[in-house]
């Protein structure tokens, strides 16, 4: 419902800068209330009226955390996710997670925009930087899951679910996690086929796959390897999950948090927050509400209420 | 209704042999004529017509008794080598195939020569690599999305379910999304070259396909860089790539579609014209000349002349017959006239001919 003129946003905004500190209020109220669309399109006349980029105005006026998930938010969802898996490229392995959360919980659709946009941003495509960062085990798996592009169709083929079941139980049991087989059924099967194998994997063998992965708790890459599954079958409880141990920490996990709630405003973040509510027995925005504060915490509220806006 | 004919004649040709000849042969010279009709790349539609077209069964019983394509069947009759028959097929084929080909959208195109690869085995998995390694990344992507569409599947998913020692290599190369930038930095290509290098001197050449830093640095990055990885390697180690990796096709065939790809296709090209060439390697002609044609099929041709010291045309003129030969004349023609046709990949528009 564009009953918001795009000319009143970018005044709006510009006034938000005026003077001395800056209203955040303000940037708040129109930012976390309008669509990627809509964002675009007032970043487009923002720069054409006041020849600056609305990003730049931002990163000048604002500071930490609250900067950044208004300059995330504002962002184009490619440019975004470009964003992010560059910055986890530079990082150290606590980043392979955010990589396979971005490779797996996107539509192929969306992953590619977003390595398109890594081309234009970056100069380089994020195989490369995948591959410069990632060593050993966590490179073979992660660099495939960045390059396929998964069919989504909801063909399954019960055959084929029955005999790579076997294969995944074979090879968790000799302990051959990084094992081709393995990497090879995750990157390259549409995520239907995956269910299917791995529900057959639940039926034939007892335990869910992610419990047999759980034998040793410290063991990093099978921590990524659970996180693989958990992204391409059940996205709403990993996301979930992320956001709990990000606000149940010693201090928010802010980054994990803005970038949970930036990245899934607009996509599934009303079935996180039941999924939270489920776990929790609080809401989120409870749980945000008590954990987060000032303007920080006011646009990450907006954020999630963002399907009901 | 599209007819053959007016196919071939929408594409304005110097060469076409439409003129139809009006007189009437001697029989022995009939006999060659015919025979000539029916035996190269495609067939001459306008001899067969003229000659058969007039013939009574005396002559053609004549034919039988006189040619190789006729074998003494023991009951006394001239029966029709089986071997023949399915060669005459294909060659009668060979024009629709190329026209069809030629008016597909680019993705659909090369999804099917992909689906086709996977299908026939190991010998045409060079299809592949020669798929993935020269289209244009929004190409390759394009054909991928176009797999997806006619085999609901995704081409990574078929490919890495075959059993090869290739397997990696080749899911690697069909999945990449390569950038395409000027952008190259000298000391990883120095340093890659040197990778390579070592890896080519010290393994037991048979792991080389399954290298992992190999099949990562040719599947991942752009081809500038590689070209300068190619550079590089030549100061470094006094030789050519392609000179160390002759043992290793795939890998050769690898880098010289990403690096040297005119040098590649004139390769097709030549193998193709050869007369021992089987019907796969002869699809090549059909494929270099309708595929590369927006591309860099001028290249190609010059390439082709300098490696085998004759224009390919000139070669075309020779080997192939009737409408399809017309038809692949006129599509090197084009591009010697220089018709201006702008590549145009995108999922509203089409590849090809407007004609």
């Amino acid at each position: 419902m564009a009953t918001h003129s795009v000319t009143e946003d970018c005044e709006q905004l510009r006034k938000a800068f005026a003077g001395w500190g800056t209203n955040e209020g303000l940037i708040i109220s129109i930012l976390a209330h309008r669509s990627s669309a809509q964002i675009k399109l007032i970043r487009e006349t923002y720069a054409k009226t006041y020849g600056e980029d609305l990003l730049k105005d931002l990163d000048k006026e604002l500071s930490s955390d609250f900067e950044r998930v208004v300059v995330l938010w504002a962002l184009d969802p490619a440019e975004r996710d470009a964003f992010l898996a560059n910055e986890a490229t530079k990082r150290w392995t606590s980043s392979n997670q955010v990589l396979v959360e971005i490779t797996c919980t996107r539509t192929s659709q969306q992953l590619l925009l977003a390595k398109q946009a890594y081309h234009a941003r970056f100069k380089r495509s994020l195989e490369e930087d995948v591959a410069s960062h990632a060593t050993g085990d966590f490179s073979k798996l992660l660099i495939p899951l960045v390059s396929i592009y998964r069919y989504e169709g909801d063909e399954v083929n019960m055959t084929l679910a029955k005999s790579e079941a076997k294969i995944l139980h074979e090879k968790i049991s000799e302990k051959a996690y990084n094992h081709e087989d393995v990497i090879r059924i995750l990157s390259t099967r549409s995520k239907a086929q995956i269910n299917a194998t791995l529900n057959r994997y639940k039926n034939e063998f007892g335990n869910d796959i992610n419990k047999d992965l759980k034998t040793d708790p410290k063991d990093e890459f099978l921590a990524i390897l659970r996180a693989t599954v958990k992204c391409l079958t059940r996205p709403e409880k990993y996301f979930e999950k992320v956001l709990r141990l990000a606000i149940n920490k010693r201090g928010t996990d802010e980054g994990a948090l803005t970038r949970v709630v930036t990245t899934r405003a607009e996509i599934d973040m009303k079935i996180i927050k039941e999924e939270y509510h489920k776990r929790n027995s609080v809401t989120l925005d409870h749980a945000i509400g008590k954990d987060t504060t000032g303007d920080y915490e006011k646009m990450l509220l907006a954020l999630i209420g963002h399907g009901d806006a | 209704m599209m007819t053959e004919s007016s196919i071939v004649q929408s594409f304005p040709s110097q060469n076409t042999t439409l003129k139809k000849k009006n007189k009437l042969m001697d029989p022995p010279d009939d006999f060659e004529a015919l025979s000539k009709a029916v035996s190269g790349f495609g067939v001459d539609e306008d001899t067969l017509i003229l000659i058969l077209g007039k013939w009574h069964s005396e002559q053609l019983r004549s034919f039988r008794k006189r040619t190789q394509f006729f074998l003494e069947d023991e009951r006394l009759f001239e029966r029709l080598d089986g071997n023949q028959i399915a060669f005459w097929t294909k060659e009668f084929l060979r024009f629709k195939n190329a026209v069809v080909q030629w008016t597909m959208h680019p993705w659909e195109r090369d999804a099917r020569l992909a689906h086709e690869a996977i299908t026939k085995g190991p010998e045409s998995y060079g299809l592949l690599i020669e798929i993935a390694c020269t289209r244009s990344s929004e190409e390759l992507l394009g054909a991928r999305k176009a797999y997806q569409s006619l085999f609901n599947q995704s081409i990574e998913d078929v490919v890495s379910r075959i059993q090869c020692t290739e397997r990696k290599l080749l899911v690697a190369l069909v999945s990449s999304y390569r950038y395409e930038g000027v952008q190259v930095n000298d000391s990883t290509a120095r340093s890659e070259a040197r990778t390579l290098g070592t890896a080519i001197r010290t393994s037991n050449k048979k792991n080389l396909i399954e290298n992992d830093k190999i099949v990562r640095m040719l599947t991942i990055r752009s081809k500038l860089h590689l070209k300068a990885v190619v550079k590089v390697y030549k100061e470094l180690y006094g030789r050519d790539i392609y000179k160390d990796l002759e043992s290793e096709m795939r890998l050769k065939e690898t880098i010289q579609c990403l690096c040297n790809p005119e040098t590649y296709f004139s390769k097709v090209l030549i193998d193709a014209l050869k007369d021992d060439a089987d019907e796969d390697t002869k699809e090549g002609l059909t494929r270099v000349i309708v595929t590369r044609n927006n591309v860099d099929m001028k290249v190609i041709g010059e390439e082709f002349n300098k490696q085998y010291g004759v224009p390919l045309s000139r070669k075309i003129e020779e080997v192939a017959l009737g409408n399809y030969k017309d038809f692949l004349v006129s599509l090197i023609d084009r591009i010697n006239e220089n018709l201006s046709e702008i590549p145009i990949v995108g999922s509203s528009t089409e590849g090809g001919a407007s004609g």
